[in-house]
């Protein structure tokens, strides 16, 4: 009498629409938190889903309840020792008496918490940042072609036979060529069968006429080849140029002795928020990681996060370094190039003009974008003076400032939001 | 009484120790085992029903649903309901859900049953084969026989369509989203939540219709709406005289408590799909209507009979010991009603409440004391199937326990009443389990299950109809308690929903009427809906 139905291999996710309604209604508080909770995190966590909780009072769904106050009379279970009559201090939280049930979101007031995926947490996190300008590279100097499938043509190589596809024409060429012949066989074949069909008088003269121009069409129709060269057809394939957007990123980080833990730990922070960041949107990005103190060096990510080399601050080895190394590597023809660095600030007295020089003269009119975070707490050091004369002659340049974690990705943001053109 | 689960513990023990007991030599046991296969659930099933059948349980077929446990979550998050528009307050209890369970702070249902003809049982698969069949006869014996029977649910829902209406209301949303835009159909359908609890019809019962008639009678109702709305809001003076009349009368004539079927019917300025979609939320909102009164007596009558049930197999020699012993670890584990100075404690758990008192019911009808011949002399001593019965089917839970409750239970439970008065130092305790105390007891406790008393009285006024058509609420204010604040959200919401200013004043216990709060509406800010609100008028 009753039914039993497996019901496991029925679509899941039935929610996930009404989810997604739900996280693009609170976009903005959402995008809030998040920045916060990566703010949170240890370095190695940085991409991790993430339980994400946001003010329950910006998405309750109101209706007229009764508020606090008034008179209220409830019943309780459990009395242990209590008599008619008896007085009870109110506790302190002005706890509930009766009927106040637990609120259905499970959570009390104050916060509404609930898990993002890795994926959604990235998709909120890096929503609407792009590298900028990413148009340079020429198509004239394009080597990537891609093999496409466009339709069917009437010739080529027979390995390029669509057999389903000829058949298909040859079968509508027989249809076709046949018809003015069928039809006057039926007519034929009914006359025919009106002077007696099978057991007609050959003798008959319409007869004898009738069967032979039945024996002249069955041949004509015989005759219509089964297959034609003009039903060939043939899989079409096209080479198409691949407009090539290489990019490659110089992750420039200073580990000099000023650069103390803490804004080692921001400036790594930074770059892994970028790392990040590049990784999810460009499929094919490079990207050179360079270390420097008084020397730079191209060191692999491994090493780029985790050596603990120190020294002093000369940061014109670091530009110098990535100047080489793009000339070595990468033909301005082929690469769309970026340059982040992170540093404290801190340069050799002598060695910012040469860092000057070296931006604006060398560096500024190869690449596409030049981004440069300052880690300090006071005021702008040296180089920053210096970066920003060069911003001035040269507008792919842009500056920011990181203070604590929280600026972090702030600046991220703001350095790559999404715009609609940058100068080059 | 004796506590419910010991002595059958107990009894088992001795049954094992007269093995030509009776009742037990003719049956081979059914296989127990933790493991559930869909022919066991079968096997369970028949044995269940048979049993059900003998107590006279009248259910609806029942059609048993395997679902995995994010099933389970997606099931929780549209209030059990196969079918629902789309909404993101629906995603929002989603995620709610997808957290805490991931965490592990809370287990999912065993089940969901819903209130269709026939009635759809979902039971997760992570459950062990005991607990399938527990939840077999809680769920689609206990549950169904309730849905089929309560008075309450056979005035106001309609199990026979209650799925394809799912499915059209759910239709007609993507519709409206596809044609007016998902941000406009969100914003009505936020407001017309809002007002759902206050969008049920308490006294008139609705008309049965199924899909087809929905179907067929939605463009018909859209026109004849609109022209309905039309009329009252006609623009064009009919007379001189006809207006000083108009004015004095109040509109509605009587104060209106279905505030969302009011702004349905008469609100000026929504389009045709919009007063559909407040319809769509109002009757969802009555569907779930009868669930919101009879929470007690719901769970303690499925909870009743599949103790019952589950006694009366293994008594019969189906079950053997392991199995029965873990049916009634889940049993207790439904039942416990921490008490008010626990940690644990959230109020009082309606298993454990329906379940005594049906269980003291049926101890009234065969054990009877002196005390219940006093206190129930109609029930004591009668049969108990017949009471139950009955009660299952003539109360909701507030006359339920006005009807019910019983000394002993109060004792057993030592309920106690306790008074919070904002305007004394202190909590005062009221009346306790003694002979002075059970009345105050009861009448106390039937209180708190009243929906009256549960939600506050908000009811619209008047409508100045002549004038500027701004509505007025009153809050009908009890027991000197105020409304939550976020009434002025929901404010917000009536007046997207009603178009002209609204305003909402208190009427207080001594009498006086206080203005409240208000919600300009300026309509000119909206002229191109005015303009085709008036251009409906045209003939």
């Amino acid at each position: 009498m009753s039914e039993i139905i497996d019901r496991r291999e029925n679509p899941r996710h039935k929610s996930a629409v009404n989810a997604q309604r739900f996280l693009k209604r609170y976009r903005a508080q959402v995008r809030e938190a998040v920045a916060r909770a990566i703010g949170g995190r240890k370095i190695a966590e940085a991409d991790r889903d993430a339980s994400i909780s946001i003010p329950a009072r910006d998405l309750n769904e109101p209706t007229f309840q009764h508020g606090a106050g008034g008179k209220r009379e409830g019943v309780l279970p459990g009395n242990k020792e209590f008599v008619t009559g008896d007085e009870i201090a109110r506790p302190p939280g002005g706890g509930r008496g009766s009927g106040g049930s637990a609120s259905d979101d499970g959570e009390g007031e104050d916060a509404f918490r609930f898990r993002l995926s890795r994926e959604e947490f990235l998709d909120f996190f890096f929503e609407d940042m792009a590298l900028p300008d990413l148009i340079k590279t020429q198509l004239a100097s394009i080597t990537h072609h891609q093999r496409l499938r466009a339709g069917y043509r009437t010739d080529g190589t027979p390995s390029n036979l669509a057999v389903i596809r000829t058949m298909r024409e040859s079968l509508a060429r027989r249809i076709a060529f046949q018809g003015p012949y069928a039809a006057r066989l039926a007519e034929l074949e009914r006359e025919l069968e009106a002077l007696g069909g099978e057991t007609a008088d050959p003798r008959d003269p319409r007869v004898a006429e009738l069967t032979a121009a039945l024996e002249s069409l069955r041949r004509k129709i015989a005759a219509i080849p089964f297959i034609d060269t003009f039903d060939l057809r043939f899989r079409n394939r096209i080479v198409q140029p691949l407009p090539i957007a290489q990019a490659v990123m110089f992750c420039i980080m200073d580990v000099s002795g000023s650069m103390d833990e803490t804004r080692k730990d921001l400036a790594k922070r930074f770059f892994i928020l970028l790392h990040l960041f590049l990784k999810r949107h460009y499929e094919r990005i490079e990207i050179v990681f360079i270390r420097h103190h008084t020397t730079a060096k191209v060191v692999d990510e491994e090493e780029f996060f985790h050596s603990t080399e120190t020294g002093g601050t000369v940061v014109s080895s670091a530009l110098a370094a990535a100047l080489e190394e793009i000339k070595a590597n990468f033909p301005l023809d082929q690469w769309n190039i970026y340059i982040a660095q992170a540093s404290d600030g801190d340069n050799w007295e002598g060695d910012s003009p040469r860092c000057l020089e070296l931006l604006v003269n060398d560096l500024l009119p190869l690449v596409q974008y030049f981004t440069y975070v300052e880690i300090t707490t006071g005021e702008p050091q040296n180089l920053w003076v210096h970066y920003e004369q060069a911003k001035a002659a040269r507008p792919n340049l842009a500056l920011g400032r990181i203070r604590d974690r929280t600026d972090i990705y702030p600046v991220l943001r703001e350095l790559f939001t999404k715009k609609e053109k940058v100068a080059a | 009484m004796r506590p419910p689960l010991k002595p059958t513990v107990k009894r088992s023990q001795a049954d094992g120790a007269r093995p030509l007991d009776e009742r037990r030599r003719h049956k081979e046991p059914l296989p127990s085992g933790s493991e559930w296969r869909f022919d066991l659930v079968e096997r369970y099933d028949r044995e269940i029903a048979r049993v059900a059948e003998r107590f006279g349980l009248d259910t609806y077929p029942n059609q048993i649903e395997i679902i995995s446990a994010e099933q389970m979550m997606d099931a929780y998050a549209s209030n059990g309901m196969p079918i629902g528009y789309y909404h993101w307050s629906f995603g929002k209890r989603f995620l709610a859900t997808e957290q805490v369970y991931k965490r592990g702070a809370m287990g999912l249902a065993y089940e969901i049953v819903i209130n269709s003809n026939p009635c759809i049982a979902y039971l997760l698969e992570e459950n062990t084969m005991p607990m399938q069949a527990l939840v077999v006869a809680h769920a689609c014996y206990g549950h169904n026989s309730f849905f089929k029977g309560n008075y309450l649910f056979r005035t106001w829902t309609q199990p026979d369509a209650i799925i394809d209406y799912l499915l059209f209301s759910k239709q007609y949303i993507i519709q409206c989203e596809q044609r007016y835009g998902e941000e406009e159909v969100e914003r009505v359908l936020d407001a017309c939540h809002a007002l759902a609890n206050f969008g049920v019809d308490r006294y008139k019962r609705p008309p049965k219709r199924t899909l087809a008639q929905e179907r067929l009678r939605l463009k018909e109702r859209e026109e004849h709406l609109q022209q309905l709305v039309n009329d009252l809001w006609r623009t064009l003076p009919h007379a001189a005289d006809d207006d000083a009349e108009a004015s004095e009368q109040r509109f509605p004539s009587e104060p209106q408590e279905n505030l969302l079927y009011f702004l349905e019917k008469h609100a000026p300025l929504l389009e045709p799909w919009q007063r559909e979609m407040a319809r769509i939320v109002r009757k969802l909102a009555q569907y779930f209507y009868p669930q919101r009164q009879t929470q007690v007596m719901n769970e303690g009558w499925a909870t009743f009979w599949h103790y019952t049930i589950m006694q009366t197999l293994y008594d019969e020699g189906l079950l053997a010991d392991s199995f029965l012993l873990e049916v009634l670890h889940s049993h207790t584990n439904v039942l416990t009603q921490p008490g008010f100075d626990s940690p644990y404690f959230g109020g009082i758990n309606p298993y454990a409440l329906g379940f005594a008192m049906y269980r003291d019911i049926r101890r009234i009808c065969e054990e009877p004391t002196d005390e219940d011949r006093q206190w129930f002399p109609d029930i004591a001593g009668s049969d108990w199937l017949k009471t139950l019965d009955f009660a299952m089917r003539n109360f909701k839970d507030e006359s339920f326990i006005q009807q019910f409750l019983s000394p002993k239970v109060i004792r057993d439970l030592r309920l106690f009443c306790l008074l919070d008065d904002d305007e004394a130092p202190n909590l005062r305790v009221g009346a306790i389990h003694n002979d002075q105390g059970y009345r105050e007891v009861r009448e106390t406790l039937a209180r708190q299950y009243a929906l009256t008393e549960r939600e506050p009285n908000v009811q619209i006024l008047n409508v100045d109809v002549g004038g500027d058509r701004s509505m007025t609420l009153r809050h009908y204010r009890a027991d000197r308690r105020p409304l939550h604040p976020m009434f002025k959200d929901v404010m917000k919401h009536l007046a997207h929903l009603w178009g002209f200013t609204v305003r909402l004043e208190t009427a207080n216990e001594d009498g006086t009427i206080e203005p409240t709060h208000e919600i300009k509406v300026d309509k000119r800010r909206r002229p191109e809906l005015t303009l085709a609100a008036a251009l409906r008028t045209l003939p």
